[in-house]
C-alpha cells in the first residue's frame, strides 16, 4: 500500500499554542526518502493519525517550498483532537496524504486576490497568503478578511500586523463581541466587504469557514462584482479514508475528499447551505 | 433487456444433465477453486461453503413483499426456482469488517505501520443472480477506480469466478427488469446457467469460464432446450410488477429537497440501516482503532456503515444529518441520483432487497415516484 492507503511514522518537532484550545504541530518526517517525496500544494489535506485513537483530516498550513517541517494547526474539540493537544515534542504520530485539490493559485496568478476566513478556516488559507507575500510580484492587489467569534480567538495576530504593512496589501478584521483592546471591526465578515477595494477585473476570491459564512460571503461577493466562476471555497465533511471509498464526506455527488476540499463555487451553488445534505 | 433467443450453434454452450451437477463442482475444485453457493440457512436463502450439490436449497421457492421474506415449498426438480436472499456478493468482496493494517510503537515512540493483506482462496461462486452482477459491476467502479484501487477489495475480487444462473422466479420486490439489470445476465460471469427441469444450460462468458467448461461432459443444447430458456426469461420480465421512474433522476430529486414527502417517509423509516446493508452496491463504511490492551500496537479496522447512521455525518461535534428526514433523503438522492454523476448510472440494480428487508415495507419505487413522479420538478 501507498502513503495514501498506509499512514508513514512523523515526529512532533516542534508545538506551538496558539490560543487556549488551538495549538500547532510541526512535523519531521524521518524517512528520508519520504521526506523527499513529500509534496503538496496550499489547500490540500493530511490524514492525521494518534496511535490507537483514530485518524482526522487536518489541512496543511505551512509553505510547500519548506517541505522539512509539515506544520498542522488544530483546534482540540473532540476524542482524537484533545489526544493530539496532549503531544510532546519528540512525539510520534502516523501521517497520510496529501490529500484533496488545493486553491487554484495559477489561474490567480497577475490578479488581485480576495481572502476571506473565518474562525480557524484561516489555517488552510494562511499557507495561501505566506505562499502570495514570497511570491508578491505574481499577484495584485491583496486582501485579507479574517473574522472571529471572540476577540481572542484571533491567533497569528502578529503576522496579520505584519501583512498590514505589506505594500498593496489590506487586512480587515472582525470580532463579533469584542473587548478593550480590539481596534478593529466588531461584527460579521461580511460587513468588511464593502469596504474592499475592488477593480473592474473583480478577484480572486477565496473563502474558507463556518458553511453559513462561506455562504453569506460568497454570496455578498457576487452582488459587489466578483464574477461566480472566480469565487473558491473549502468544505468539510467526516472523512474516514479520503480516498474517495468511505463514503462519508458526500455533498450531493461529490466526495469533498477526492473533488475537494477546494471547490469552485459553481459546483456548489445548489448544495450550500441546504440543512443536512 | 428481453432475451434474444440464442442459437443452438453457439459453441460455448452445451447441456449439463441434473444429476451431473456435482462434475461442475469436482471441475471447479480440479482448478483450484472452493465453492460459494446458495443454502437453506435459518429460513433464508444465504451463500455459504459448498460442498455437495445435495446442500442446494432443492424445491425451496421463496415469497416475497414489502417488509417481508419467507421460504416456502417449490419444485423439487430445481435448485434456483427463488429470487434474490438478503446478501449479493457484495460481503465476498467488500468485507463487512477488516483489517486495513497494523501499527506498533518501539521503545522509543516510534510508529512502524504494516499492511494488513488478506489471504483469499480463489473462489468460485454458484447461483449469481443477474442484479448481483450488475451491482459487482458498480462496486468495481467504485473501489476499483482507475488509480483509486482499494487493494482489499480488489484482493477479494480478483479471487472470484462466477457462476451466474438466470432468474426465472423474480419475487413481488424485484424490479431489475425497469433498470435493464436482469432477470437474464448480460454480461459480468464466467459462466452462465439456465435451470430447467431436467438439467442446465451452461454457456462462456470469459476464459476463466472455458477453462472450467472445458472439463465438462456435456450434451448438445436442443432447439426446445434454447426455447424453454428464453421463454422463461420473457415469463420472467413479464411478471414483474414494480418500476423505477426511468432515466437520471439527480435533476428531480436534488430539486425537491424540501418536498413534503420526505417528512412522510421519515415518519415511517427507523433509521434502521437495514436497507444500505442489504444493498448489493452501497459502499460506505468507517475506520475504527483497535489498540491491544498493552497499547504497543493498534489495528486499524473498517467495517460496513450506513448514512442512516448518526455518526455518519459527524462533523465539528455534531451530526449534519440527525433526523430521520434528512438521512433518508441521504439515501435516495445517493443511490437514484449521486451515483449518476458519480459512475454514470443509477446506483439501483433493481434487487428488491431494501424493499423486502425493511421492517417496516418502505418501497423504493414508491418513495421515486412520489418525489420523481410528477410536477415540482427543480
Ligand atoms: C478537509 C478538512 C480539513 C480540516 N482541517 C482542519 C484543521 O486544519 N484544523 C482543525 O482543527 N480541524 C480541521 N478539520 C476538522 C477536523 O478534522 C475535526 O475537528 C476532527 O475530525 C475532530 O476530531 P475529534 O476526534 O477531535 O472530534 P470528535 O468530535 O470526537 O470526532 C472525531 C471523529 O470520531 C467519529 N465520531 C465521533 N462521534 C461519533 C459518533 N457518535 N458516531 C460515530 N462516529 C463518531 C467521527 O468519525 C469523527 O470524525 C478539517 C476537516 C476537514 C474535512
Ligand atoms: S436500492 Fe434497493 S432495490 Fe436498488 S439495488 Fe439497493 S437494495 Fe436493491
Ligand atoms: S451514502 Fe447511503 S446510500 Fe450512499 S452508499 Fe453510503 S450508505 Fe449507501
Ligand atoms: S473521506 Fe472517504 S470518501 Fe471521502
Amino acid at each position: 500500500m501507498d502513503r495514501y492507503r498506509l499512514p508513514f511514522d512523523a515526529e512532533v518537532a516542534e508545538r506551538v499554542q496558539e490560543a487556549a484550545d488551538v495549538f500547532s504541530l510541526y512535523l519531521r518526517i524521518p524517512d528520508p526518502d519520504l521526506a523527499r517525496d513529500y509534496a503538496f500544494v496550499p489547500g490540500q489535506f493530511n490524514m492525521l493519525y494518534l496511535h490507537g485513537v483514530g485518524e482526522i483530516p487536518i489541512s496543511i498550513v505551512s509553505d510547500p517550498e519548506e517541505p522539512d517541517l509539515l506544520m498542522h494547526t488544530l483546534r482540540a474539540v473532540g476524542r482524537v483532537t484533545k489526544g493530539f493537544e496532549k503531544l510532546k515534542v519528540g512525539d510520534h504520530i502516523g501521517v497520510r496524504g496529501p490529500f484533496g485539490h488545493g486553491w487554484p493559485l495559477a489561474q490567480a496568478e497577475g490578479r488581485d486576490l480576495l481572502l476571506i476566513t473565518g474562525g480557524l478556516g484561516c489555517a488552510p488559507l494562511v499557507s495561501v497568503i505566506e505562499y502570495v507575500m514570497r511570491r508578491r510580484e505574481r499577484f495584485g492587489h491583496v486582501t485579507i478578511i479574517q473574522g472571529v467569534k471572540h476577540h481572542h480567538d484571533l491567533i497569528w495576530r502578529p503576522r496579520y500586523e505584519a501583512w498590514m504593512r505589506q505594500p498593496d496589501t489590506t487586512v480587515l478584521l472582525a470580532a463579533d463581541v469584542a473587548a478593550a483592546g480590539w481596534s478593529w471591526h466588531v461584527g460579521l465578515v461580511t460587513d468588511l466587504l464593502d469596504q474592499v477595494p475592488l477593480g473592474p477585473q473583480g478577484a480572486a476570491t477565496m473563502i474558507c469557514g463556518p458553511e453559513p459564512m462561506m455562504l453569506a460571503a460568497a454570496q455578498r461577493c457576487l452582488q459587489l462584482g466578483v464574477r461566480e466562476e472566480d469565487v473558491w471555497l473549502s468544505m468539510e465533511r467526516n472523512m474516514q479514508c479520503a480516498t474517495g471509498h468511505c463514503g462519508h464526506c458526500q455533498l450531493g455527488p461529490q466526495f469533498i475528499c477526492k473533488d475537494g476540499p477546494v471547490f469552485p463555487y459553481t459546483r456548489l451553488r445548489t448544495l450550500l447551505g441546504r440543512r443536512g445534505l | 433487456m428481453m432475451g434474444t433467443i440464442p442459437t443452438a450453434t453457439n459453441e460455448d454452450a452445451g447441456f449439463l444433465a441434473r444429476e451431473r451437477l456435482a462434475t461442475l463442482l469436482e471441475a471447479g475444485r480440479a482448478l483450484g477453486y472452493r465453492w460459494q453457493g446458495p443454502q437453506l440457512r435459518d429460513g433464508a436463502i444465504v451463500m455459504a461453503p459448498l460442498e455437495e450439490p445435495s446442500a442446494l436449497p432443492w424445491g425451496t421457492g421463496d415469497r416475497q413483499a414489502a417488509g417481508e421474506y419467507r421460504t416456502r415449498p417449490g419444485d423439487p426438480r430445481r435448485a434456483f426456482a427463488w429470487a434474490n436472499g438478503p446478501q449479493a456478493l457484495k460481503p465476498l468482496v467488500f468485507a463487512p469488517r477488516e483489517t486495513l493494517w497494523r501499527v506498533k510503537r518501539d521503545a522509543q515512540g516510534r510508529l512502524a505501520f504494516a499492511a494488513e493483506t488478506p489471504l483469499v482462496p480463489r473462489t468460485a461462486v454458484l447461483g449469481v443472480r443477474a442484479c448481483d452482477l450488475a451491482a459487482l459491476e458498480l462496486q468495481d467502479r467504485h473501489f476499483l477506480a482507475p488509480g483509486r484501487e482499494d487493494p482489499h477489495y480488489a484482493e477479494r475480487r480478483h479471487a472470484l469466478l462466477l457462476v451466474a444462473v438466470n432468474c426465472t422466479h423474480p419475487a413481488a420486490t424485484c424490479f431489475c427488469a425497469s433498470t435493464g439489470d436482469g432477470p437474464a445476465a448480460q454480461t459480468g460471469y464466467d459462466l452462465l446457467l439456465d435451470e430447467l427441469d431436467e438439467g442446465y444450460i451452461v454457456r462462456v462468458g470469459s476464459q476463466a469460464g472455458q477453462a472450467l467448461f472445458e472439463q465438462l461432459t456435456l450434451r448438445p443444447v436442443s432447439e426446445a432446450q434454447w426455447q424453454a430458456a428464453a421463454s422463461a426469461t420473457e415469463q420472467a420480465v413479464a411478471a414483474q410488477q414494480r418500476v423505477l421512474p426511468p432515466g437520471d433522476l439527480s435533476g428531480p430529486l436534488f430539486g425537491n429537497l424540501d418536498h413534503p414527502r420526505w417528512e412522510v417517509v421519515a415518519e415511517r423509516c427507523l433509521s434502521c440501516g437495514n436497507c444500505t446493508s442489504v444493498c448489493p452496491t452501497c459502499f460506505c463504511h468507517r475506520q475504527d482503532a483497535a489498540p491491544s490492551l498493552d497499547g504497543a500496537s493498534s489495528d486499524q479496522q473498517r467495517s460496513w456503515d450506513s448514512c442512516f447512521s448518526e455518526g455518519h455525518s459527524y462533523v465539528h461535534g455534531r451530526s449534519l444529518r440527525h433526523d430521520t428526514r434528512t438521512r433518508y433523503r441521504q439515501w435516495l438522492t445517493h443511490k437514484l441520483g449521486g451515483w449518476h454523476a458519480q459512475y454514470g448510472r443509477s446506483g439501483c440494480v433493481g434487487c428488491g432487497r431494501c424493499i423486502a428487508w425493511c421492517p417496516v415495507g418502505i418501497d423504493i419505487t414508491e418513495e421515486a415516484q412520489a418525489i420523481c413522479g410528477g410536477g415540482e420538478h427543480g
